[in-house]
């Protein structure tokens, strides 16, 4: 993998460390009037999400990562992988539920996922910021009572347990926002 | 600026102006000059000048007298929050001023700034090169070693390939010695180590230090200056010996000012001298955080 300069560094570059590939969120320069200069960078773990300072010397090199991020459609799970299409090539992809990770349970068949390739394997697999999903099991709750004060757990058909008002019933489609697990409204069709 | 030249008239300190492209550049290993067509047939290049101080240094050997300048200059690749690539930088010599006695006049100039905006009367802190580092960090400079000042700086969130013992003394003064300095006061810090002299004279009465000062404000560093060195012989050593560390860091080999050589040799008077960085002190006066807030356009729109 190519060596960059970190005099070259950019907010958004991908950088191989450990084996693991980071991105570049912040760049900045430290130096003395007369002295070595330094640039410090904040770099987050495309995986974990752990964001970490690093300081080296302005003209140090540093590794960077063979890391690409395309839109993909999420197709089916065999179990073990999960399969997605490229909705232009048609070109199919496997990923392995260590990419997918909990975000198995946003998975909906046709959705728009982006992944990231990394050494052009999926890495990680995002599902869209908002997915539509059928509420399999919640409490019936209270008839009458549509104050919404409170909420119950339901189940949807991927597994996944979200929050959601009283009111809203099985067999019903809920919007999520899978960045935080939390319903947003009702969907009606 | 008006205020800067307003100062200087009253002190009897001249006006001057010199070139911003020059056939010599500047040697120092830190700091990149861009590098352009030459312009004179003896010199291979010419070079976007990163400070005035060579010219500046010619006129003060021909018996020019106290001079300033305020101009452009360029640094390649620095740019930052408080860096920008083409900057104003106000240059001034003040003959048979030790560096002490230039001291006050930075301060006497900054006071007469900093009222004008409107900034209550600062205070100001002169501490040694040496006694900020026992300050902040508790440790003695001259009993540490290369190798226990690289741990130090890996202590301190540095992750980078091995230091020299300057880099080292780089790392830990910028990200920790700076940011502990008073914040309502001006800070001096004098008697740099000789390795760092740059262009001033070695401090006599301790050949472990030189004559050379920085001043701050707000963690900002605003100015640096220095007792000239007005020997030629040992510039040119010093010059050569920046040129060989070029090698070894693969950086271009810069054309040596022969022409501020000739004139050294001639003589050159004794003086102190400064260099300001006036977007950043302006930056700071206006109480900004970004060197961007008070350029018309930066490095990256220019």
């Amino acid at each position: 993998m190519a060596n960059v300069g970190i005099n070259e560094f950019k907010n958004g570059m991908k950088l191989l460390i450990n084996n693991e590939p980071w991105n570049i969120t912040d760049v900045d320069m430290v130096k003395p009037g007369k002295g070595q200069a330094f640039t410090r960078i904040k770099i987050k773990n495309l995986k974990t999400g752990r964001v970490v300072d690093k300081t080296c010397k302005s003209t140090d090199k540093m590794q960077s990562a063979d890391v690409m991020e395309l839109d993909y459609q999420y197709l089916y799970s065999d179990g073990e992988y999960y399969y997605f299409m490229h909705p232009e090539t048609f070109e199919q992809i496997e990923a392995s539920k260590e990419a997918v990770g909990d975000n198995a349970k946003w998975l909906v068949e046709e959705s728009i996922c982006t992944i990231t390739l990394f050494n052009e394997e999926p890495y990680v697999v995002l599902p869209p910021n908002f997915i539509n999903m059928k509420i399999v099991d919640t409490d019936p709750g209270l008839k009458g009572d549509t104050s919404g004060g409170g909420g119950k757990p339901a189940t949807l058909e991927s597994g996944a347990v979200v929050q959601i008002p009283l009111f809203v019933q099985i067999d019903e489609v809920i919007k999520v926002d899978t960045r935080t697990g939390e319903y947003c409204s009702r969907v009606k069709d | 600026m008006s205020k800067i030249r307003e100062y200087f008239q009253q002190q009897n300190v001249l006006e001057v102006e010199t070139p911003i492209l020059s056939s010599a550049g500047n040697t120092d290993v830190n700091i990149e000059s861009f590098v352009a067509d030459k312009i004179q047939s003896d010199y291979s290049n010419s070079y976007l000048r990163t400070s005035p101080e060579f010219p500046l240094k010619r006129l003060l050997c021909s018996g020019i007298g106290d001079i300033f300048e305020l101009g452009k200059v360029f640094r390649k690749g620095e740019v930052s929050k408080v860096h920008n690539i083409e900057f104003t930088m106000l240059e001034w010599y003040r003959v048979d001023f030790d560096y002490c006695e230039l001291i006050q006049d930075v301060e006497r100039l900054f006071k007469a700034i900093f009222a004008a905006f409107e900034w209550p009367d600062l205070q100001s802190d002169i501490v040694t090169f040496k006694e900020a580092f026992d300050k902040a960090l508790t440790v003695n400079i001259e009993k540490t070693t290369v190798v226990e000042l690289n741990k130090l700086c890996e202590n301190m969130d540095y992750s980078g390939s091995q230091l020299s013992y300057d880099e080292a003394l780089d790392y830990l003064f910028a990200t920790k010695v700076q940011p502990c300095f008073n914040k309502d006061s001006l800070t001096f810090v004098t008697e740099y180590p000789s390795s760092q002299a740059a262009l001033a004279q070695i401090n006599h009465n301790d050949m472990n230090t030189c004559l050379r000062f920085e001043v701050f404000f707000q963690g900002h560093e605003l100015g640096n200056g220095y007792q000239e060195l007005t020997n030629a012989e040992e510039l040119l050593v010093r010059f050569k010996a920046d040129n060989k560390q070029r090698v070894f860091r693969d950086l271009h080999q810069v054309c040596i000012d022969e022409q501020l050589l000739a004139a050294m040799k001639h003589g050159m008077p004794n003086c102190s001298g400064i260099a300001v960085g006036v977007d950043r002190l302006l930056m700071v006066l206006l109480n900004l955080n970004s060197i961007k807030d008070v350029l018309t356009f930066n490095a990256n729109n220019a």
